[in-house]
């Protein structure tokens, strides 16, 4: 570590010999407008999906008016193509959306999660075929691939989550590589080596506690691109078509001809809503990530969606 | 010879990539799927027909017979026959391609022009309401699914521009005599622009954050900082000294990010009709053409592997720091 670098974290209040600072995760959420409006959103999102089943009674596909009635005091936000009310059809969304992005989010997290700490705690020739195969991963493009396994396996909720959540693994392993083989080098990791503990104990003891907040931030992030990649494959009529997401809804807005009829309160919402939660997702994982780990390091193969502050090094090659 | 040392490998890694891909498709595609022929959605098709068919694809073989008979095809630029119109899958991927091309090239220039305008006014104002604002307008329409922008732009701008929202040409243009070429490219551009237009503002955001960051770089640079004491303008400053440096990183961004652009024109092209590869995608997905799926995510993937080998290249081209 240079001098430079040393005083600008002792500056910060780092404690440069193991990197971290006090209160950081607290410092990261409240002390950033950003982190706190990106919670508020998502934290919305979340008490509706889970309050919805409680106050929502019916199918919320029943007809209750003639098609794409326009918005009035008793349908605030109208009718769509069916004749369906679009606010409880949004509200039903949300509990679907919500529970693909979390779920493929932990599907990828797991796998990446343990990618990337097997890679990093033992390096060597274990290192070199994992961080092989994700390289090659991250490279197919995933959106195309994402369409095609969907289109291969059929059309159920839990394909659509394990299709998103195995193809998005890659970055998460990336970067969890990263935090592991710097964690692996600290001090206190080295004496407990010495101390005899053995790679169970210090993979659960000493890694994992060291990595798991960087894995939830990233996690966080996943949940966004899960939520989109769902709208995405629902749109091309390879959703589960039993269920209604965002991306169920918008589907149906497009091939209802919703636009045709000038019905865009059909068309608005569902968008609004998957752009809120991306946005607010994005928002709160992005500044928590930045706060735990100010100088990560991510293959350059990894921009895949945006960072609002572009990692440090970023385009550099590892 | 370090330098050429990192282009091999590069070409090596691009070229393996390759391999695993090319593998990766039989594997999702014959193995994994089950059998193509009988996925087929396909009514007017006789039992006869698709025995015939089967045996075509060489499905009665082995699995490692399938994989070398694959392999060897493609080596040839053979990528089978599309189940439904009887046509090499070749022949079938490339109109759509010089279609999907010149949207796509022309979605990119527009998401560079607003990516570099939203950048450099972000940059130069740092820190006020304007920086904020551009910045977070840019994120917004990152985060907006690309399919539904496509449908609000023809909700709400296409009427008010008089621009076509489907198609590629307008079906009435010469029925009357000859149209001269000079129309033709106008109907093209007409009908190209709106989903353009949709790709540019669904990719700008992420140029606008590197531009902004990278300007922010250099505008502390000493050079910078010399060029102002000379008495240039503000605007001088920023051009000539600041932004050309600025843009070193965007050259390779927009290489990286093909990926992305190659997803989003999928749905983009579904919304507004307009024949390319996307609408071929969802065509092929829809009638459950696997042959033509196979071909055009194998297109796709190709020409992303590619645009990184360029991006890698280039990078190093403009930054001989880099080594491994």
């Amino acid at each position: 570590v240079s001098a430079a670098v040393q005083g600008a974290a002792a500056a910060e209040g780092v404690d440069v010999s193991t990197g971290r600072r006090p209160g950081l995760v607290r410092q990261a959420v409240f002390g950033e407008p950003q982190a706190l409006i990106g919670i508020a959103i998502v934290v919305m999102f979340v008490l509706i999906a889970v309050v919805s089943p409680f106050v929502l009674h019916g199918d919320p596909k029943a007809k209750v008016g003639p098609i794409f009635q326009p918005p009035s005091i008793d349908h605030l936000l109208g009718l769509d193509g069916g004749g369906a009310d679009m606010l409880r059809l949004l509200i039903a969304g949300t509990r679907v959306s919500l529970l693909v992005g979390f779920a493929a989010a932990l599907v990828s997290a797991l796998i990446g999660g343990l990618v990337g700490i097997l890679s990093g705690f033992y390096g060597g020739r274990t290192d070199t075929v994992l961080m092989r195969i994700t390289d090659y991963f991250l490279v197919i493009p995933d959106i195309p691939l994402m369409i095609v396994v969907a289109a291969l396996f059929g059309r159920s909720l839990t394909n659509i989550i394990l299709i998103i959540g195995v193809i998005y693994w890659t970055s998460t392993a990336r970067l969890i590589r990263a935090q592991v083989k710097s964690v692996r080098e600290r001090v206190y990791v080295k004496r407990a080596r010495a101390l005899g503990a053995g790679n169970r104990r210090l993979i659960f003891k000493h890694i994992l506690p060291q990595v798991m907040p960087l894995l939830i931030a990233n996690t966080v992030l996943l949940v966004a691109y899960a939520i989109f990649a769902e709208t995405f494959i629902t749109f091309l009529g390879l959703g589960d078509p039993s269920v209604i997401s965002w991306g169920r809804l918008i589907e149906n807005a497009f091939t209802d001809d919703a636009i045709l009829n000038d019905a865009w309160w059909a068309i608005v919402p569902p968008g609004v809503c998957v752009t809120l939660v991306v946005l607010g997702s994005t928002m709160f994982g992005q500044s928590l990530e930045d706060a735990l780990n100010p100088r990560l390091k991510v293959g350059h193969l990894s921009v895949r969606r945006f960072r609002m502050r572009p990692l440090r090094g970023q385009l550099d090659a590892e | 010879m370090r330098g050429f040392d990192y282009v091999a490998k590069r070409i090596a890694f691009a070229l393996v990539t390759v391999f695993v891909a090319i593998t990766l498709n039989f594997v999702l595609f014959r193995t994994l799927s089950g059998d193509a022929v009988s996925a087929l959605r396909c009514r007017q098709c006789t039992k006869e027909f698709k025995e015939y068919q089967r045996e075509q694809l060489g499905l009665d073989q082995s699995k490692w017979e399938q994989y070398k008979i694959y392999l060897s095809d493609l080596a040839h630029g053979d990528l089978g026959r599309s189940l439904r119109s009887e046509a090499p899958v070749t022949q079938e991927l490339w109109p759509p391609l010089k279609n999907t091309m010149p949207m796509v090239a022309l979605g990119t220039l527009f998401s560079i022009v607003f990516g570099v305008l939203a950048g450099v006014i972000s940059a130069w104002r740092r820190g006020t309401w304007a920086d904020k604002s551009t910045l977070w307008t840019g994120l917004s329409f990152y985060s907006m699914p690309p399919q539904w922008l496509g449908l609000l732009m023809v909700l709400f701008v296409a009427g008010a521009l008089g621009l076509p929202t489907a198609g590629i040409k307008d079906p009435t243009l010469g029925i009357l005599g000859d149209a001269s070429t000079w129309e033709v490219f106008v109907d093209r551009m007409r009908h190209m622009i709106l989903p353009a237009l949709t790709l540019g503002l669904v990719l700008y955001g992420e140029y606008a954050i590197v531009v902004r960051s990278s300007m922010l770089e250099t505008l502390g640079e000493d050079y910078v900082l010399t060029a102002r004491a000379k008495g240039l303008s503000n605007w001088a400053t920023v051009w000539k000294h600041g932004l050309r440096n600025a843009l070193l990183p965007i050259i390779t961004l927009v290489a990286l990010s093909l990926g992305f652009i190659i997803g989003g024109s999928i749905t983009i092209e579904y919304v507004f009709s307009y024949p390319g590869i996307g609408l071929l995608v969802v065509e092929a997905i829809d009638q459950r053409d696997y042959p033509v799926l196979q071909g055009a995510f194998l297109l796709l993937t190709f020409s992303v592997i590619f645009a990184n080998l360029i991006a890698d290249l280039l990078y190093f081209k403009l930054d001989p720091r880099v080594s491994t």
